[in-house]
Formats: structure tokens, sequence, C-alpha cells
């Protein structure tokens, strides 16, 4: 019972009070960030610093008219938002973003996880979840039944599934260091030396095809406005057109999260910091979740970063990347890896 | 041990009645103002021509069945990369064992790269 109501407040916390906040931090972050790179200002009218600005946006998102236009197919086409957030709320279960914590409740001692859903196969489960927000381009794409969007909906669904197997490679090379398919034990792994450092080449295609997966710039592609006008979502309005970003953010926090958690230790603090200085357990727990989210951060301002300073890929030259480069060099890490392994 | 899925089916819920709350609210509380040209296909201002759903290339479904191939032999490396540690304590016939796999694979992807599958104009 006690396991149940807290597992139903770190739901609560880390949705409602971490993620979705989050996502509209991101947002104005992601326009004050331009604004810094292209020499100019961006919002800072609406509160401190432009911090209220996402949410005149999403207010203004909820009251403008919902146009429901009359070609479309209108099942298909009301569910598409819905498919994409579902997936994207639920990959973020699984990352641990803390250690344990042992502590009494009134009497009884319990042992807290700072993670959703321990599961033994985090790994498997993350790949299986994300690669369901596919279906909500394609249905989004097809069903609205406009040139734009279905040829955004081709490219998207080609595109991420091209990049799933890069993405998959590079996660068997760490799960061979690690030796299980739990997080948590991939983070407490990385004690000694974190994985950026025994897998660069795991790092770099992960990372790339992390970028390709939450459809971000440099690999845009489905939503590449000059060509497209919006991709998929041309036919949206309202808040089902905020879902489709409300869902990109999303999943960029979960591929800045799982960048962090597989390659650069997760909550771990490096340099034995903490057992040098000797704090209380329970601060030991939150500089650790700290940590973690620092990281965290580091890797959501890269994503914008790179977003506002490389030009955007063309189709062929993505496509390319991805069966010509990212596949055979994801298989040789592997092989490598084994040899490692195996030698040290 | 399925115990540990429960936060999943509680998060799950709540994702759900999070999406389906978010549409189903702006649907309510959004102005309607009706207007025929407003219901037409955008099409950079022009009157539309024909279907959208035309067909399109033979690439894209080529991707697909490459995705679903080597999709699938990723996932028969998962369980050997799980057990490669411990097993390698008792020999190297693990590694021989998925470099041949793996070998066949490469074999595989070489026809296709001949054959012009990954070609893209």
């Amino acid at each position: 019972m006690l396991e149940a109501i807290l597992a139903l407040i770190k739901i609560g916390v880390v949705v409602f009070l971490v993620i979705l906040p989050l996502v509209m931090m991101l947002i104005l972050a992601e326009r004050r960030v331009s604004a810094f790179i292209q020499n100019r200002l961006g919002p800072n009218r609406v509160g401190w610093q432009g911090m209220m600005q996402p949410v005149a946006d999403g207010l203004k998102f909820l009251f403008k008219e919902d146009v429901i236009p009359g070609h479309v197919d209108r099942f298909l086409y009301l569910i598409a938002p819905g498919i994409i957030l579902f997936p994207a709320l639920l990959t973020f279960a699984v990352v641990p973003f803390g250690d344990q914590l042992t502590t009494y409740i009134g009497h009884t001692l319990v042992t807290i996880r700072f993670q959703i859903a321990d599961l033994n196969v985090g790994v498997l489960y993350i790949v299986a979840v994300a690669s369901l927000g596919v279906y909500g381009l394609v249905i989004g794409g097809y069903s609205s039944n406009n040139k734009y969007s279905m040829l955004g909906g081709l490219r998207s669904s080609a595109q991420m599934i091209s990049y799933e197997l890069p993405l998959g490679l590079a996660i068997i090379s760490v799960v061979m260091m690690s030796g299980s398919l739990r997080l948590q034990d991939i983070v407490v792994d990385q004690y000694e030396i974190w994985n950026v450092f025994r897998q660069p080449l795991g790092f770099i295609i992960f990372l790339v095809a992390s970028f390709a997966e939450t459809n971000r710039l440099p690999f845009d592609l489905p939503e590449a406005e000059q060509e497209l006008v919006g991709g998929y979502h041309t036919e949206y309005s309202s808040m089902k057109f905020a879902s489709f970003f409300l869902a990109e953010y999303i999943n960029m926090i979960t591929a800045s999260a799982l960048i962090t958690t597989l390659f650069f230790g997760g909550w771990h603090v490096p340099f034995g910091i903490l057992e040098a200085i000797n704090l209380p357990v329970l601060w030991e727990q939150i500089i650790q979740i700290l940590a973690f989210s620092l990281k965290t951060l580091f890797f959501l301002f890269f994503f914008i970063w790179v977003r506002w300073t490389l030009p955007r890929f063309r189709y062929d030259q993505l496509m390319n990347l991805g069966w010509k480069s990212m596949v055979p060099l994801g298989l040789l890490n592997i092989v490598l890896t084994a040899i490692g392994i195996a030698v040290f | 041990m399925l115990l540990q899925y429960i936060p999943i089916l509680v998060l799950s819920v709540i994702a759900l009645g999070f999406a389906a709350a978010v549409l189903i609210l702006t649907h309510v509380i959004s102005p309607k103002v009706k207007d025929p040209v407003k219901l037409t296909v955008y099409e950079s201002g022009l009157p539309p021509q024909m279907e959208a759903r035309l067909r399109y290339p033979i690439r894209f479904f080529v991707v697909a069945m490459m995705f679903i191939l080597f999709d699938v032999e990723v996932i028969f490396i998962y369980p050997w990369a799980v057990v490669y540690q411990q097993f390698l304590a008792y020999g190297s016939f693990i590694f021989w064992e998925m470099l041949l796999f793996i070998a066949v694979l490469f074999a595989g992807y070489l026809y296709l790269y001949k054959r012009g599958a990954f070609k893209w104009e």
C-alpha cells in the first residue's frame, strides 16, 4: 500500500512538477537562446525575463479555434495528437534520477527508489515505447489528407525507423559493459569511469541517433518549413497542434536524461567528491539528484545550441548517413567492445 | 516479478488521461466560427489539386522492410550482450559465435548495399 502511494507521489512529482514545467521553460529557453545566438533580445516582457511567456502561449493555444478540416479522416485525425503524447510521457518512467534512500516513514522502514519503475528490462522498455512515437506522426500525416502532411509523415517514419537501428546498436555496447539491462545497474557500473570514455564511438552514434529520433535540427526533415510548410502537423490547430510540440520537447528531455544515464554516469558525482566530504545520507541523495539534473540540463542546452548552429541536412544525405555510416559503425563498435572486454 | 510494472500501468492511465483531457478541453472551450473556406485543404493558397494519398515512392517501402530485417537481428544481440562478460570466463566460444553472427549479418548488409538498396537519389 505504502509502495503504491510512493509510486503515485513519484509519478505526480516527476510528470506534473518536473517534466511539464520543464517543457515550458525549454520553449522559453529555445527562444531566448536562439535570440542570444542571433544577437537579439527574444521574449523578455511577460514576467521576469519573460518567464511567464510560455504560460501565456499555453493559454492562447487553449483558447484558439479548434478547426477540424472537412477533408480529414476524422477518427484518426482526432486521436493522432493523443497517440504521440502517450509514449512521450511514458518513456521517462524507467530513467533513474537518483540512488535509493532507506528511511523510516512512521514506524516502517521503507526504501525509496528515485525512479518511477525499476524494471529489469529497462533499456528494452525504452527502445520499445520510444518507437511507438512513430505511429502518432504517421497517423497525423496520413489522416490530414494534405500533400504536405503526407510527405512529412512519410519522411518522419522513414527517418525514425532508420535511426532506431544505430540507437539500438549503441545501446548494446553499453549493455555489454554493464552486463545488465537495468538502468540502475548501468549507472552503478560507471562508478569508476564513465561510459563516454570507454565508449566514445558508441556515444557519438547514440547522440546522432537521438537527434534524429527527436526530429531536431540538423535532422528535422519531417517539419522542414521551407519545403513542407509544417510537415505532419500542417492541418492541425489549437491544442492539437501544441501536442505535437509538447511531445517533441518531452522526447528531448527523455533523450537528454538517457544520454546522461547511459554515458555520463547518471546521478554519479564525479571525482569522488561525495566520498571525500562525508555528508548525511539525505544530503548525499539530494546532491546526486542535482548532479543528474545538471547533466540533463546541459544536454538540453546542447540540443538547442546545435539547432541554432547547424544547417539542415538534405533528405538523401540523412538516409545515407543513417544506413551507410551509422549502421556499419554500430556493428563495428559492438565487435570492438567485445574484443576490448575479452582483452582487458 | 510482474509487480514492478504496476507504476507503469498507473503512469499509462495518467498519461492517457492527460492526453485526453488536453484535447477535450480545447475542443470544449475554444470558439467556433463556421466558414466553408476554412475547411478546405491547405495548399499554399491555391485551389487543391487531386487527392493527397497518391502513390508514393517505393523507397519508403524498402526502408521499412530493411528496418524489420535488421531490427530483428539487433534484438537477437541483446541477450548475448547481457551474458557476454559472465560467459567469457568459460572460454572465448561466445565471442567467435557472435562474430560469426555479425559477419553473416554484415554479408547481408553488403548484398543490400551492392543491390543499391541504400541509394537515395
